[in-house]
């Protein structure tokens, strides 16, 4: 078996969480304008602030052009044709998971994202979002008990609309880019997050992303502040139905970290890729943005991008306090005709300030995998530091890997390292692993699991045998 | 070595003097060029066999051709391991039927647990013999008593697989492979290349330890030490693809003291096999 053969066998990829959830679903018209932001906005019962905030950002995105710099190629996206909320239909208040449409249960069930009291995951609270709502949260008393608030935007907008307002749109402003401004017009859920002085989150946050809808855009936004000296690990996943038509996901998410506080945001990311032809599959554009505002302040990025047609993000750290420490460690592996373009942005503010850049690229088939990364380096930013390591992995011979660091900085004191590499997988390592036993579908998983493990061992513990799973069901087909 | 394990169900028991290994007129290329020219080679359970000669006379494509690496293309011959076509099976295939060969440069895998590697590996070869496999805890047991053969440090399991080990320690570490894997052909290139004098002793006592009256070795060497601790019953002398000369120890000794021009000028036929 060549590592040619090897590499053909990738060429078959089963995605597991395909099926569509048969369920009533509260959908309004498709197309955007004025109105809709408006109607949305309604629906959610939500204070003037957040109206209004809404309308500036839809006034802004009008004026804006869809960027075009990436090493993306897809067909343009008609904005008129996407449907901006659907909602499944159940009773308003869901006091208790009882009230909860046991269909959607069974779906978050099937995802192995169990959500009911006996059969929950060990020590992680989950907030389930499907389409374009929160329909569960887990353990959300017992995260109260300790003063943690884990809740859907939407009851974060109702219950803490003061915090809401201060940080909403702090860090990622609503004209920031193109789908940030068309995430802050129409958001429909995600997650909130806020952890007060002094405490350490008891538990792992995680919040499971669902898409069910074949024309309906998801839009989530999380915001996740952290107060001085206290700390939180979040964990977001994300699936989708395979459909022929892709869908739009525009997500921001925002992260604040006061002094000495420290957020490890963790994402595996699973969206439904498309075929093998690249039909289908979903268009993710996203930002996030972390802000260490505090002095020592810590925000680490942990990404595994194993899903979706097109990946569009890069998750970033404005380093302002003093000594605040960025770290970006990131997965991303492509198939078939999925194309990449992530990486991420330090921008190195507060003297002192460190950032850690650790990118796996990984292609196959027709896939193109790009790391985009800025480097920035203020003038105040004195003896600053970053250092980056970009590796490409290239299985077979018809995948592609780029590399486009950015780096700019003001300040004479800092030290910027850079360090890229590019290798194909290399027939004699899958001979030494065969020749020992192992099938070469196994043997390419073990290697590029090899290849991903300073990554996965940023990962909280009860992730990374996931992701380990998960990259190998990517690498999963016939060997023939 | 643990072995209560119950009869293997899927291998049928070797007898000594059973013909394991039996290579037909073997021919071979890599990248257009023909390496190997017609190479016969008999080899029954019970047997050491020593092959030797310069660099470059074949040895080493003749252990890749038999663990059945992609870069080689067959071109004539024939090679049957027991009573199956070898060169019908696959490269795991073949290792899960007991051949095993010993890398003379053993790669380096990066972030890939030696244990982990080590444990999937070795369930492979017992699955074929109809074993139960062994999960984390039994096979860590399992593989800690192996280590003593090799007197390698149980610290090694931790590392990545051959990642930064030094020479000597990754051929420790293939032995190790080839004492947990307990293959019937095992061929090892130059296995002692490279090794100070007590870890070529080391080496060299687990090979024989390993070498049992149901089993076959194949030793590729350039050096009488090698063979001074383990006996060969049979020394082949290989040149321009072919085996130009079958003996016993004493013809290592010979050309260790003569060098391989005095075999050239001994004319190339092959000699009968035993």
């Amino acid at each position: 078996m060549s590592s040619a053969a090897a590499v053909e066998a990738l060429n078959k990829t089963p995605y597991r969480y395909g099926f569509v959830t048969d369920i009533e679903t509260e959908k309004i018209a498709k197309g955007l304008d004025e109105s809709v932001v408006r109607l949305i906005s309604s629906k959610k019962q939500e204070p003037d602030f957040l109206l209004q905030f809404r309308l500036k950002a839809y006034a802004q995105w009008q004026a804006m052009e869809e960027p075009d710099w990436a090493a993306l190629r897809y067909p343009p996206i008609d904005y008129q044709e996407i449907v901006y909320y659907s909602a499944p239909r159940q009773k308003e208040q869901k006091a208790s998971l009882e009230d909860v449409d046991p269909a959607l249960l069974e779906t978050f069930d099937k995802l192995g994202i169990p959500l009911s009291e006996q059969k929950r995951l060990g020590n992680v609270a989950v907030d389930a979002v499907f389409d374009s709502v929160s329909i569960a949260t887990t353990y959300k008393q017992k995260l109260a008990e300790h003063g943690v608030v884990f809740c859907s935007m939407g009851e974060a907008v109702k219950d803490y609309p003061e915090l809401v307002e201060r940080y909403l749109g702090s860090v990622v402003p609503i004209g920031d880019n193109f789908f940030a401004a068309l995430n802050s017009a129409v958001f429909s859920d995600g997650s909130f997050v806020y952890v007060p002085k002094g405490v350490q989150c008891p538990m792992e946050l995680s919040t499971y992303f669902r898409i069910n809808s074949d024309d309906a855009g998801q839009f989530e936004r999380t915001l996740i502040v952290v107060e001085e000296g206290a700390s939180v690990s979040y964990l977001e996943g994300c699936t989708a139905p395979m459909f022929d038509t892709n869908q739009l996901h525009a997500a921001v998410v925002e992260l604040v970290a006061l002094d000495d506080a420290s957020i490890k945001y963790s994402t595996v990311q699973n969206w439904y890729a498309g075929d093998e032809n690249g039909k289908g599959g979903i268009y993710n554009f996203v930002t996030k943005r972390g802000l260490c505002k505090g002095k020592r302040s810590r925000i680490s990025w942990t990404q595994v991008e194993t899903g979706s047609a097109i990946t569009w993000k890069y998750p970033g750290c404005v380093l302002r306090g003093q000594d605040s420490v960025g770290e970006f460690y990131s997965v991303a592996l492509t198939n078939h005709h999925q194309q990449a373009d992530t990486g991420t942005k330090m921008v190195h503010v507060g003297p002192g300030s460190r950032s850690t850049i650790i990118s796996k690229g990984i292609s196959s088939g027709h896939a193109v995998n790009s790391y985009r990364g800025l480097v920035n380096i203020g003038p105040q930013a004195r003896g600053a530091r970053n250092f980056s390591q970009c590796d490409s992995m290239l299985i077979g011979d018809q995948a592609a890997a780029n590399t486009h660091p950015y780096i700019q900085s003001r300040q004479p004191e800092a030290t910027v390292e850079h360090e890229a590499s590019t290798c194909h997988i290399s027939e004699d390592q899958l001979f030494y692993l065969q020749s020992r036993g192992i099938e070469p579908e196994a043997a390419v998983s073990m290697l590029v699991s090899g290849f991903c493990r300073d990554v996965f061992n940023q990962l909280p513990m009860e992730f990374a045998a996931e992701a380990d799973k998960l990259l190998a069901l990517k690498l999963e087909g016939s060997v023939g | 070595m643990t072995s209560t394990e119950t009869t293997p169900v899927c291998e049928t028991p070797v007898q000594t003097g059973d013909v394991l290994l039996s290579i037909e007129n073997l021919h071979a290329r890599v990248e257009g060029k023909e390496i190997l020219r017609g190479v016969s080679l008999r080899i029954r359970a019970g047997e050491i066999h020593a092959l030797m000669g310069r660099n470059g006379s074949g040895k080493s494509t003749l252990s890749k051709v038999i663990a059945g690496h992609p870069a080689y293309t067959v071109t004539a011959g024939a090679i049957h391991y027991r009573d199956q076509d070898l060169l019908a099976l696959s490269p795991e295939d073949r290792a899960r039927a007991g051949v095993f060969l010993g890398f003379q440069y053993p790669v380096e895998i990066p972030g890939v647990s030696n244990l982990e590697f080590l444990r999937v590996s070795c369930n492979a070869r017992r699955q074929h013999r109809g074993q139960e496999e062994l999960d984390t805890f039994a096979f860590e047991d399992h593989v800690r008593d192996t280590m003593a053969i090799v007197q390698m440090d149980p610290a090694f399991l931790e590392r990545s697989v051959n990642e930064g080990f030094s020479g000597g320690e990754k051929k420790r570490n293939e032995v190790l492979q080839m004492a947990l894997l307990e293959p019937l052909v095992a061929i090892l290139d130059e296995t002692d290349s490279g090794l100070d004098i007590d870890a070529l002793r080391i080496v060299a006592n687990g090979v024989k330890t390993l070498a049992l009256p149901t089993t076959a070795t194949l030793l590729i060497t350039h050096y009488q030490r090698l063979l001074d601790a383990i006996t060969p019953d049979f020394v082949h002398v290989m040149a321009e693809g072919r085996i130009l000369r079958t003996g016993d120890k004493d013809l290592a000794m010979a050309l260790e003291q003569r060098g391989y021009d005095w075999i050239d000028g001994a004319d190339g036929a092959d000699t009968p096999q035993p």
